[in-house]
């Protein structure tokens, strides 16, 4: 009798190792369509190549995490799904970035025609210095949505959406400000579904958050999958493997000879195989904690 | 008094030169403050001991301003009030909107470019120019073809209110955190709606505090009138055509006179022409509350 339930234990502890709640879900063999498809891209602010030659597709409805240590990158590539390094001066991209088929960087693609589709939450909560309401009406209102009744209906479903409903449905006219560092980037969060956009961007969304806020993100972020495509840059790695479909680990190439470094993708995959059995060894430094 | 006797820790601040040094850094504040204080004090004091007793409903609406040798209580500032109001108001009108567009361009358009740095740099020097050469450029390039108007003076009001508009409105944009234009860019907005929805909400409070103070010390100003306007007595509501008056104008008129009237009329504008900036000052104060509720 004793020797089955010392097994049953042993069996409990190894397959718990690593702590892969989403693997219970591992992600199909078969992918959907890709969504962006990422080909040798190459990014620039003004003579700093800040990560070289990138090649990744990135599939629709999954969570596709970015890891990897500081300047490796990962920030780079996902600001460049919407063409937020625009903003920067001196920025400039080489190579291919397509979404779903169109050339994300061709001379007559309107940046603002990106980002309607292609939303963003970023790593410190930003509301707008607005009520909740005004907040999450915005995107709708500067795309064109004037009625009264329709901006109700899209308020409470967003908000709804980003679970922040019943803890604000009764103070819509307060200031976004007024909210909680976690309440706020949901605010944040309903205030980017609120365009209905196809893909949603997070820049460490919750980084700045305490690790009750945190949960609450995470799971925000695995019902969005439902309806988004979502693309997440985690410095957080227990993060990535709660919420990811497929991770992506980027790092950072130094060459001493010239004193350069830049960003480099090392290896992409499901999650479980990113995490479990590493192809490169530099990943299973990294997951594996040995190297920052 | 108690007494501690069984101090085991003492938080007490260390004493000596530290202390002293806090003693003398105190009292050099409170001498400032005081130094300060004293000449607000004593002109509002001068302004109202002697003004208050020309102020009357007659002596603001009245008309026309009296010869210098009529005594308080025959006819009334009333032209010098109106035309105080239509000339800064228009002059408002004119610099206010430039100067915020010309800040918005310096900030949010022109980035690195030379044109903003240009314009920001003569908006600089224009600051310092003294407030008479405005107004001998706009009477050369104005009075002496068209003739003395209150549009002339409203123009050389508006030289003056220019450059205090776009520097105070470039300060409160530069305030703006870039995290805003961000969210705003990230749900698909353009550049101009970003400046109109996010940039310009954001800054409004201070700008309107900006405007307000420039609109304030224009109405004060006497020299450029002179040139422009010239003074008249009876009221001339017409602001684009014949010679005008104003309250700062009337002052300096009335106040050299030795009249005793004329002395009193002097006064009297004077403490209105401090009314007038002290309602501004109010009205900037409650609109930047209105417009600041949600950045709290």
């Amino acid at each position: 009798m004793e020797q089955p339930e010392q097994e049953v234990v042993a069996q409990t502890v190894s397959t718990n190792l690593p702590k892969l709640e989403t693997t219970v879900k591992a992600p199909s063999q078969t992918p959907g369509t890709a969504i962006f498809d990422v080909r040798n891209v190459s990014i620039y602010y003004g003579a700093f190549k800040a990560v070289t030659d990138v090649s990744l597709p990135v599939y629709e409805n999954e969570v596709t995490a970015f890891i990897g240590s500081s300047g490796s990158g990962k920030s780079t590539v996902l600001r460049a799904f919407n063409r937020m390094n625009d903003l920067v001066t001196g920025a400039r991209l080489d190579g291919e970035l397509r979404y779903r088929g169109a050339d994300l960087y061709a001379k007559d693609v309107s940046p603002a025609a990106v980002r309607r589709r292609i939303g963003m939450v970023f790593q410190k909560p930003n509301p707008f210095p607005k009520s909740i309401y005004d907040n999450v009406a915005y995107g709708p209102r500067i795309n064109g949505t004037r009625n009264k009744g329709r901006l109700d209906e899209i308020v409470e479903k967003s908000l709804r959406g980003a679970a922040l409903w019943d803890e604000v449905k009764n103070r819509l006219k307060q200031s976004g400000l007024a909210l909680s560092g976690g309440q706020a980037q949901r605010l944040c969060i309903a205030r980017t579904i609120a365009v209905e956009p196809d893909v949603v961007l997070m820049d460490e969304p919750a980084s700045a958050l305490d690790p009750i806020a945190t949960l609450a993100i995470e799971d925000l972020i695995r019902t969005l999958k439902e309806n988004y495509t979502i693309v997440i840059v985690t410095h957080n790695m227990q993060q990535a493997t709660r919420v990811s479909d497929r991770t992506a680990f980027f790092s950072v190439l130094t060459d001493s000879k010239n004193d350069t470094r830049t960003g480099i993708l090392v290896e992409y995959g499901a999650t479980q195989q990113i995490f479990e059995d590493p192809e490169d060894s530099r990943t299973q430094a990294y997951v594996t904690g040995r190297m920052g | 008094m108690t007494v501690v006797s069984d101090r085991t820790v003492d938080l007490r601040e260390p004493g000596g030169w530290r202390r002293s040094k806090n003693r003398i850094a105190t009292f050099v504040m409170w001498f400032a403050f005081v130094a300060t204080l004293v000449p607000l004090v004593f002109v509002l004091y001068t302004v109202i001991s002697k003004g208050i007793g020309a102020i009357s409903w007659q002596f603001l609406s009245g008309s026309p301003i009296p010869p210098n040798i009529m005594p308080l209580g025959v006819g009334g500032m009333g032209p010098a009030v109106v035309g105080t109001l239509i000339i800064t108001g228009f002059a408002a009108l004119i610099a206010i909107p430039l100067g915020v567009l010309g800040a918005v361009y310096i900030n949010e358009y022109g980035g690195k470019g030379w044109l903003a740095k240009f314009i920001a740099f003569m908006a600089d020097v224009m600051t310092g120019v003294p407030s008479i050469v405005m107004g001998l450029f706009i009477f050369t390039i104005w009075v002496l073809h068209f003739g003395y108007s209150g549009l002339a003076g409203s123009f050389a009001l508006a030289c003056l209110m220019l450059p205090i508009v776009i520097r105070s409105t470039y300060e409160m944009l530069l305030l703006v955190p870039n995290q805003l234009r961000e969210a705003s860019y990230a749900l698909g907005a353009t550049k101009s709606r970003v400046t109109l929805t996010v940039v310009l909400p954001a800054a409004v409070g201070g700008i309107v505090s900006g405007a307000l103070l420039a609109v304030a010390r224009a109405a004060g100003e006497t020299a450029p009138l002179f040139f422009t306007i010239l003074t008249v007595e009876a009221t001339n509501s017409n602001l684009f055509s014949g010679a005008n008056t104003a309250l700062s104008t009337q002052i300096f008129v009335n106040a050299q006179s030795p009249y005793v009237g004329a002395e009193a009329r002097a006064w009297g504008a004077a403490l209105t022409l401090v009314v007038i900036s002290f309602l501004l000052m109010i009205i900037a104060r409650v609109v930047t509350a209105r417009f600041t509720k949600y950045t709290r």
